[in-house]
């Protein structure tokens, strides 16, 4: 290997290819949808959703009250009635409506996602926006097909699903949570993140020109507040969310004494293990796939990552040679690897978490790369030197930032691994096919990848074991968490 | 003159062995016209916490041991109880149990042991799926035990309630500490030494004997317990149980039912319920 650590840093840059806007519709303005209709919100709040690119406004997004969450209860169960009635035949194919229209408005839904919530267009363009249309087809064959997910069982839907969804993966999180409560036969109120709302709006406008019957997916936006009306309703009979960890386990302690059924997708701090007889290469994209992509702003994140220490130098020496030629900046340019942070909010939270890691004593490095003046950005960053006590490596991040430990034995890293609250995702890199496969059964985490890593498909359950949640989205098993047993 | 009887001590049941409680305590247990049958150890918070260490050491190698072998030490388990079916009836007479239903308990728990024997290397094939993903990746998705699984049993059932839940949690490779009945706890300390004489190992399953009102919020707050199944129909404990259980997230299984009798207490779906699923992906593209 070369010694100019520069060697894959292009001498020339890259022409700007910046995506077009000029085909994006965006109101100034948007409001909730209950019932089947756009209707403000009754306390007239709204608030400003941000381009997190170079902090201009984009628009105003009403604010859902405690009320406002009440009518689209009070709408999901008179429109449960008759929906849950509705033979699956006849409701899969409003799914499959909705799928086609996803891909029929796949771009302009790309470029709002990227303008919302920073992440590159390459990564919307080609993963968050196909995944979610693929996700309704998916769940749209399932709808008549239910007797065959369960033998031996008759199953009902469970009722009113409260969905709260992040910010990472907007569209596609609306997506796992509306596609298999519809096909199960359930009615949802929704609730994106407050950074990250346009996409579930825009879905809203989807979801009317689809024809579903009124009522049946609610569409309220808000931030905390709103989610904890959705979850201490009397009358919301399932809760699904994706977040952090904290708010998972209150909203485990809050519904408590009630008969909700709960399915929880967490945080996680995701193993990524190299053995020395990993094809180095391929496993360095693996790294660099695994942390930051969509700006390590991933709930199964490879935010730790440990080397065999045979092989250490070779491996941190092509990361940092790979990460030199990472292009950071405009969401919107099909050249850019790592967008924007999510929000102000976010990127403090990463800079406090680097500097606790270099308080810490770790060693941190970081491309020498421009970022650009306004809006919230991260370089990626590696820490080096640290140790399983370290908080950077045990607590979530969420951003851009990699610890990087090293190992000696399969029985040494398997303890390593598996020594967190969490247990959401982890990888292995090998040639050797029983490595591969001893350490993914020994692996205590929902999703393992071998040899790949962020890899996501509507067929396949995802979620996590101890405290990265319970229940699984995706698949045959996703359904499980949306029926009851009669 | 007639023989004297020797009478049993029911101590508790922990990693294999038959310790009393640490904390010397005890209650009586009495028949139903208020007679003295036995002292039945009052575990403490203690003998918990030490049951849950010794059942995160027995939990790998228990997940580990083949399927077949599993299944194998579930029929013993059922052998050793046929072959203990007498002792099993008077027993439940004694807590008040009629003849016919303490025999149609005991059988119904030597059946329902040998159908979660065959289980055992059947309900992974039950429940896994292999997923026909859209890129260039063969991927997997199969059942792995929870773990330590913390299990409050069924009142009024002390024999079938508790086989009934732990059957199907060990046949998936958990290791269980239960609370026996607290009113029939003579059948699960009988149990146990049926279980010790049935190649399951030590760790396995625990059990205690005790008070639930005392030993649920331990058993629901503990940090390395993963799962916790409550058989019955106090809704504050339900409520307690989900609110400590939230410390780590734990698993909250619930069984209102009443009658462990029911044909549908049996089936692959209860084994599910202390599984976890693990998704697998690995490139087919060379």
């Amino acid at each position: 290997m070369s010694k100019d650590k520069n060697i894959f840093k292009a001498t020339w840059a890259y022409a700007d290819a910046p995506e077009s806007t000029d085909h994006i519709k965006i109101k100034k303005q948007y409001e909730l949808f209950i019932d089947g209709e756009f209707v403000k919100p009754s306390k007239n709040k709204y608030f400003d959703t941000i381009n997190p690119s170079n902090q201009k406004k984009i628009a105003s997004v009403a604010e859902a009250s405690t009320d406002d969450v009440d009518k689209a209860v009070a709408a999901a169960n008179k429109a449960f009635t008759s929906w849950s009635k509705l033979s699956g035949k006849e409701r899969g194919k409003y799914i499959f409506r909705i799928a086609r229209l996803i891909q029929e408005r796949a771009r302009e839904f790309a470029v709002i996602e990227s303008l919302d919530g920073g992440k590159p267009i390459r990564e919307s363009r080609d993963i968050d926006i196909p995944l979610a249309a693929n996700h309704f087809f998916y769940y749209a064959g399932w709808a008549d097909k239910l007797e065959y997910a369960f033998p031996n069982r008759k199953v009902k839907p469970v009722g009113v699903a409260g969905q709260i969804i992040p910010w990472n993966f907007p569209l596609l999180m609306a997506a796992w949570k509306i596609a298999p409560a519809l096909a199960t036969g359930n009615t949802v109120v929704l609730k994106p993140a407050e950074t990250t709302s346009l996409t579930a709006l825009k879905l809203a406008e989807i979801i009317e020109e689809s024809g579903l019957p009124k009522g049946v997916v609610n569409i309220v936006t808000g931030a905390g507040e709103t989610g904890a009306a959705i979850v201490n309703h009397p009358d919301v009979d399932k809760i699904a969310f994706t977040g952090s960890t904290g708010v998972g386990k209150y909203i485990q302690k809050a519904t408590a004494g009630t008969s909700k059924k709960l399915t929880l997708e967490l945080g996680g701090k995701g193993a990524n293990i190299i053995f020395e007889d990993a094809a180095i290469d391929q496993a360095v994209e693996g790294i660099v796939n695994a942390i930051f992509f969509n700006q390590g702003h991933v709930c199964c994140a490879g935010s730790r990552l440990f080397v065999q220490e045979s092989v250490v130098d070779v491996v941190i020496e092509k990361l940092k040679s790979r990460m030199e030629t990472l292009v950071i900046g405009d969401p919107l340019d099909k050249n850019t690897d790592i967008g924007a942070i999510n929000s102000a909010k976010q990127l403090k939270t990463i800079k406090d978490y680097i500097k606790v890691g270099l308080n810490e004593g770790g060693e941190i490095y970081q491309p020498d790369c421009k970022l650009p003046k306004d809006g919230n950005w991260c370089a990626p960053t590696l820490f080096l030197n640290v140790s399983q006590s370290h908080r950077i490596v045990q607590e979530e991040i969420f951003g851009p930032v990699l610890a990087v430990q090293t190992f000696r034995t399969i029985d040494e890293v398997v303890e390593k691994a598996n020594n967190t609250p969490f247990g959401l995702s982890a990888g292995v890199w090998t040639q050797k096919g029983s490595k591969i496969f001893n350490l993914t059964q020994r692996l205590n985490a929902g999703v393992i990848w071998g040899n790949t890593f962020n890899k996501f498909d509507p067929t396949s359950p995802f979620g996590g074991y101890k405290e990265s949640g319970f229940g699984r989205e995706g698949g045959l098993h996703g359904l499980r968490g949306y029926v009851k047993f009669d | 003159m007639s023989r004297i009887d020797i009478h049993k001590t029911y101590k508790l049941y922990i990693g294999g062995k038959f310790p009393r409680t640490e904390s010397g305590r005890y209650y009586a247990v009495k028949d139903k016209k208020e007679n003295f049958v036995a002292n039945m150890c009052l575990a403490s918070r203690k003998d918990f916490r030490n049951a849950v260490v010794i059942a995160r050491k027995a939990q790998k190698s228990w997940a580990n041991a083949t399927a077949m072998n599993k299944g194998q030490i579930l029929y013993r388990i059922a052998e050793m109880l046929e072959g203990r079916r007498a002792q099993f009836v008077a027993e439940l007479i004694t807590q008040g149990s009629s003849e016919k239903s303490a025999q149609l308990e005991v059988d119904r728990a030597i059946d329902r042991l040998v159908y979660y024997a065959g289980w055992s290397d059947k309900y992974q094939q039950f429940f896994s799926a292999v997923n026909p993903v859209s890129s260039a990746h063969f991927n997997f998705s199969c059942l792995e035990p929870m773990g330590i699984v913390a299990m409050i049993a069924a009142e009024n059932q002390g024999l079938l309630g508790l086989v009934s839940v732990v059957a199907p949690a060990i046949v998936g490779g958990n290791t269980v500490i239960i609370l026996a009945s607290e009113t029939k706890p003579l059948s699960a300390i009988s149990f146990a030494e049926v279980l010790n004489s049935s190649d399951v190992p030590g760790g396995v399953v625990n059990i205690l004997t005790g008070n639930a009102d005392e030993l649920m919020s331990h058993m629901a707050s503990h940090m390395d317990v993963n799962a916790i199944v409550y058989c019955g129909q106090n809704q504050k404990a339900i409520t307690t149980i989900n609110e400590l259980a939230s410390n780590n997230l734990k698993r909250t299984i619930f069984h209102k039912k009443n009658d462990w009798l029911d044909t549908d207490c049996e089936s692959p779906y209860m084994i599910e319920k202390t599984q976890e699923v693990k998704t697998t992906w690995h490139p087919t593209k060379v």
